[in-house]
């Protein structure tokens, strides 16, 4: 066990260096910061000038070396534009995210589950085939598209939601500003999540009911039906706990794409949080924030997936002997 | 069996795609009804009359800082019409209003001296005399961005508490323009260190400075909140000298980058004014119960820069004109920009000393021709062209609409577009033989855009430094260095209408448009009172009934 964890460790550590490295890679090539930090009037050796102050200047090598040395100490260098620590402006930028993400999540959750049992018991009804129409729309539909709509019908025509940002927040624990706990706040998530959400659901009720159809079709189930087992508890029990180990699995994958959704929701609800502000960090040439937020969400999700193979492994050591091969 | 399930939710999701689509019709039919918006301003304000007036601002981007002399930008000087105060400041009709100083007057050939207004407070409680001014341009100096610009002072001098004198090093007539620049700050709050230990009148961008995060100016609000990108809440200052100003009790400014939300905004009744209103949506603010639109043309002018260094064709004067005569600048105002820009055919824009109005749009696809003949380039020829995509209002569209009208002509532009974050880099290196640039002169006068754009590139000077096209005319520079020294406005203005004659002969650059500038507000505010052309509004004169 301690030779897989420190083998798992290590390919972590590995990954982090070849994101940071692609990241920096990327800062080094997109532009040049100080003309968005000065006006028009500045000469060229001016801005060399402010170049040089800024480390710009440096080779290649000895940026990226100094950068991973502060790195190592938790400092991922200075946001350009909000004149602080890049990690400071994404640690306080996070709960707006988190909380987008989670809120969709549990949407996700909530909704396909039921509707894809549904679809899959009752696979001809009406009501079915509208979900399932329904949800190829919300595949093809893109994000943005969709948010714009919503603000159009429910800010712009009827008036009933807030067209943009997080409304009234709360301040918990001195650290975390939610909009979870005011009615104002709620108001303002209400659209932006289901946005998020609306490319993740579909996908899920599909799966569920694919799985689940499959599942159905299986002798055990049969065999469950035979013994005269009621429907439910054949439903739900013997047949939807084993349609569920795959949707897990794809589960975990997608929550990742859903972070980089929060990309478009967050910008056009001009939502506060990790997605807006990189979004604009790339407008703003703002170098130093756009590899700070690469590397933070780089590190989530190698922290994430360590910590999901290590307990794996300890939970069923096959998976320590496969990874040894 | 499952092919024909499919089939049928491709045919069900078709229905309901047309349900929506239909009632979005439907929506959009209401809002033509021009009745939610109005009723959600009405249902606000009367409901809360004794209440404070509040003014929810979404501007496209916010202040980088509180320190007005970090930056020389829009934005930044918006913000400085809001907190602090100019000595003088710009009239809608382009004159100089009297602003912290009452009256000003010239002494001699170097040397303007202005009274200043008694008793005005800074939002620190200290008062502001001539010495906050001297202190004031002791650090536009200082300034990386203003340095430039207060180039030809010698310096401020206080001749007593309430008069200053600005001299110039050389006689220069643009001092009352450049007297618009100058937001005295208040010396005392400004000095010394702070409890960090470093000095409070430092000019730092990117880092912590007290000057930063800390302000006091004299204007009509303070700052009382700011999270920078997020929101910024002004309050109005009790102390404030202009008692005959706005209504104004609070502004409450989001940024909002995105051009769809903001209109959103606008129109949900979410927030009360937006600037800038995107082009395609000036339709639906205007025709919108309860709404308005201002607009007013600009003095940002869009052109294109013909390198003939780089290729020979286009150092040949016949050929440039043969690309201006092809190019239908009103035609593309009308169909790429909606209307809402001004067709340029010289550097100033009407209002500017240098206008001549003989010189017009010169469109003729049949003379272009000719001169491409004359010149020799009958077969036309190849050339380079780079534009930015996200900086000028549809720049792209413009520059395909340019590839494809001298395509017209013979002329084969193979044209690369990319983000304004790499643009400039490769304007400056002039990778192409023609880019595009847009301009829009800090002094509010034409001499600038020559100053830049098309005097003989020159290091030791920093005359022409963003002429990408190697225009070079030693008549135009010397007319143009002529001008800064003349303080004969009538003198003035004929040398700077020689200078663009000249240009306009000469073919030196494609002369495009001046972009429109546009606010769209509720219909209960004096919107069209405050907003001019610089694009700097005067929110503390905004009076909302």
């Amino acid at each position: 066990m301690f030779a897989f964890t420190v083998k798992r460790i290590m390919q972590a550590v590995l990954v982090m260096l070849i994101i940071s490295f692609i990241g920096f890679a990327i800062k080094h090539n997109f532009g040049d910061p100080v003309r968005e930090l000065v006006g028009e009037r500045i000469t060229p050796e001016e801005r060399a000038q402010i170049r040089d102050q800024l480390g710009l200047n440096d080779p290649f090598v000895i940026q990226y070396g100094r950068f991973l040395k502060n790195a190592v100490h938790g400092d991922l260098g200075r946001s350009y534009f909000f004149k602080k620590p890049a990690l400071d402006v994404i640690v306080r930028k996070a709960p707006a995210t988190l909380e987008l993400v989670m809120t969709s999540s549990l949407l996700i959750v909530l909704l396909s589950i039921p509707l894809g049992i549904y679809a899959a018991i009752k696979p001809k009804r009406l009501f079915s085939r509208l979900v399932m129409g329904g949800s190829i729309i919300g595949v093809s539909m893109p994000v943005f598209l969709t948010a714009i709509l919503m603000i159009y019908l429910f800010s712009v025509e009827l008036g009933w939601l807030p067209s943009f940002g997080r409304g009234e927040t709360i301040t918990l624990f001195g650290v975390w500003e939610t909009g979870l706990l005011t009615w104002d706040g709620l108001k303002h998530l209400f659209m932006p999540s289901i946005a998020l959400s609306s490319i993740m659901l579909p996908l899920f009720i599909r799966l569920i009911r694919s799985e689940m159809m499959e599942v159905l079709e299986s002798e055990y189930v049969k065999y469950a039906w035979a013994k005269g087992i009621r429907p439910w508890r054949v439903w739900f029990v013997h047949a939807f706990k084993n349609t569920l180990l795959p949707v897990i699995t794809v589960g975990g994958v997608q929550l990742g794409i859903m972070v980089a959704f929060t990309i478009l929701t967050e910008t056009v609800f001009n939502w506060q949080g990790m997605g807006s502000m990189f979004i604009e960090s790339v407008e703003r040439a703002d170098t130093a924030l756009m590899v700070a937020y690469l590397v933070f969400v780089g590190f989530i999700f190698v922290l994430v997936n360590t910590a999901v193979d290590l307990i794996y492994g300890l939970v069923n050591p096959q998976v320590r002997v496969a990874g040894r091969k | 069996m499952k092919f024909t399930s499919l089939k049928s939710a491709g045919k069900l999701s078709l229905t309901l795609l047309a349900i929506i689509v239909s009632a979005m019709l439907l929506a959009g039919c209401a809002g033509e009804e021009k009745k939610e918006p109005a009723k959600k301003a009405e249902a606000t304000t009367p409901a809360k009359a004794p209440e404070k007036v509040v003014l929810k601002l979404a501007m496209d981007a916010d202040p980088v800082s509180l320190d007005p002399h970090v930056q020389l930008s829009g934005g930044m000087l918006q913000f400085s019409h809001m907190v602090f105060d100019p000595l003088i400041r710009w009239t809608q009709d382009m004159k100089f209003e009297a602003r912290l100083a009452e009256k000003w007057e010239r002494i001699d050939d170097l040397t303007m001296r202005f009274h200043l207004r008694k008793g005005v407070k800074f939002h620190s409680g200290n008062e502001l005399t001539a010495e906050d001014v001297v202190f004031t341009m002791e650090r536009l100096k200082k300034s990386e961005d203003y340095k430039g610009l207060f180039e030809p002072f010698a310096g401020a001098k206080a001749v007593d508490d309430y008069t200053v004198d600005l001299v110039t090093k050389k006689p220069y007539g643009l001092v009352l323009n450049m007297a618009t620049y100058i937001f005295p700050m208040d010396k005392k709050f400004y000095s010394g260190v702070d409890d960090k230990g470093k000095p409070k009148d430092a000019i730092i961008k990117t880092d912590y400075s007290y000057a930063n995060t800390h302000e006091s100016g004299t204007g009509p609000y303070t700052v009382t909140y700011r999270e920078q990108g997020v929101k910024n809440v002004f309050t109005r200052f009790a102390d404030y000298w202009d008692k005959d100003s706005g209504n104004v009790e609070e502004i409450v400014l989001t940024p909002i980058s995105n051009d769809a939300t903001r209109v959103a905004a606008l129109l949900s009744g979410d927030v009360d004014f937006i600037m800038p209103v995107p082009p395609q949506d000036l339709n639906r603010v205007e025709t919108t119960d309860g709404l308005q639109l201002v607009t007013m043309p600009g003095a940002r002018i869009i052109t294109l820069q013909m390198n003939g260094k780089r290729n020979p064709a286009l150092a040949n004067a016949k050929v440039r004109n043969a690309i201006v005569y092809a190019v239908d600048n009103v035609g593309i105002v009308s169909k790429i920009m909606k209307g809402f820009a001004t067709p340029a055919a010289q550097q100033g824009p009407k209002g500017f000393v240098s206008y001549v109005p003989e010189l017009q749009p010169r469109y003729d696809l049949e003379k272009a021709k000719k001169l491409m003949k004359e010149a020799g380039y009958e077969n036309g020829f190849e050339c380079t062209m780079i534009s930015p995509n996200n900086r000028y209002v549809n720049d792209e569209k413009i520059a395909e609409a340019f590839v494809s009208m001298v395509s017209k002509i013979g002329i084969k532009v193979s044209l690369k577009t990319m983000p304004k974050a790499q643009y400039w880099d490769q304007f400056d290196a002039k990778v192409a033989d023609i880019q595009l640039i847009g301009w829009h002169p800090d002094t509010e006068d034409s001499a600038n855009y020559t100053e830049f754009l098309l005097m003989c590139p020159n290091k030791e000077t920093g005359y022409g430094q963003y002429n990408s096209g190697e225009y070079c005319n030693p008549k135009v520079d010397e007319l143009t260095i002529a001008s800064q020294t003349e303080t004969d406005p009538a003198k003035r203005a004929a040398i700077l209408q020689e200078v663009e004659k000249i240009l306009f002969e000469e073919a030196a650059f494609v002369p495009l448009h001046w972009q429109n500038l546009s606010w769209g507000s509720k219909g209960n505010m004096n919107t069209k009172d405050v907003v001019n052309a610089m694009n700097f509004p005067y929110f503390g004169d905004l009076v909302v009934k």
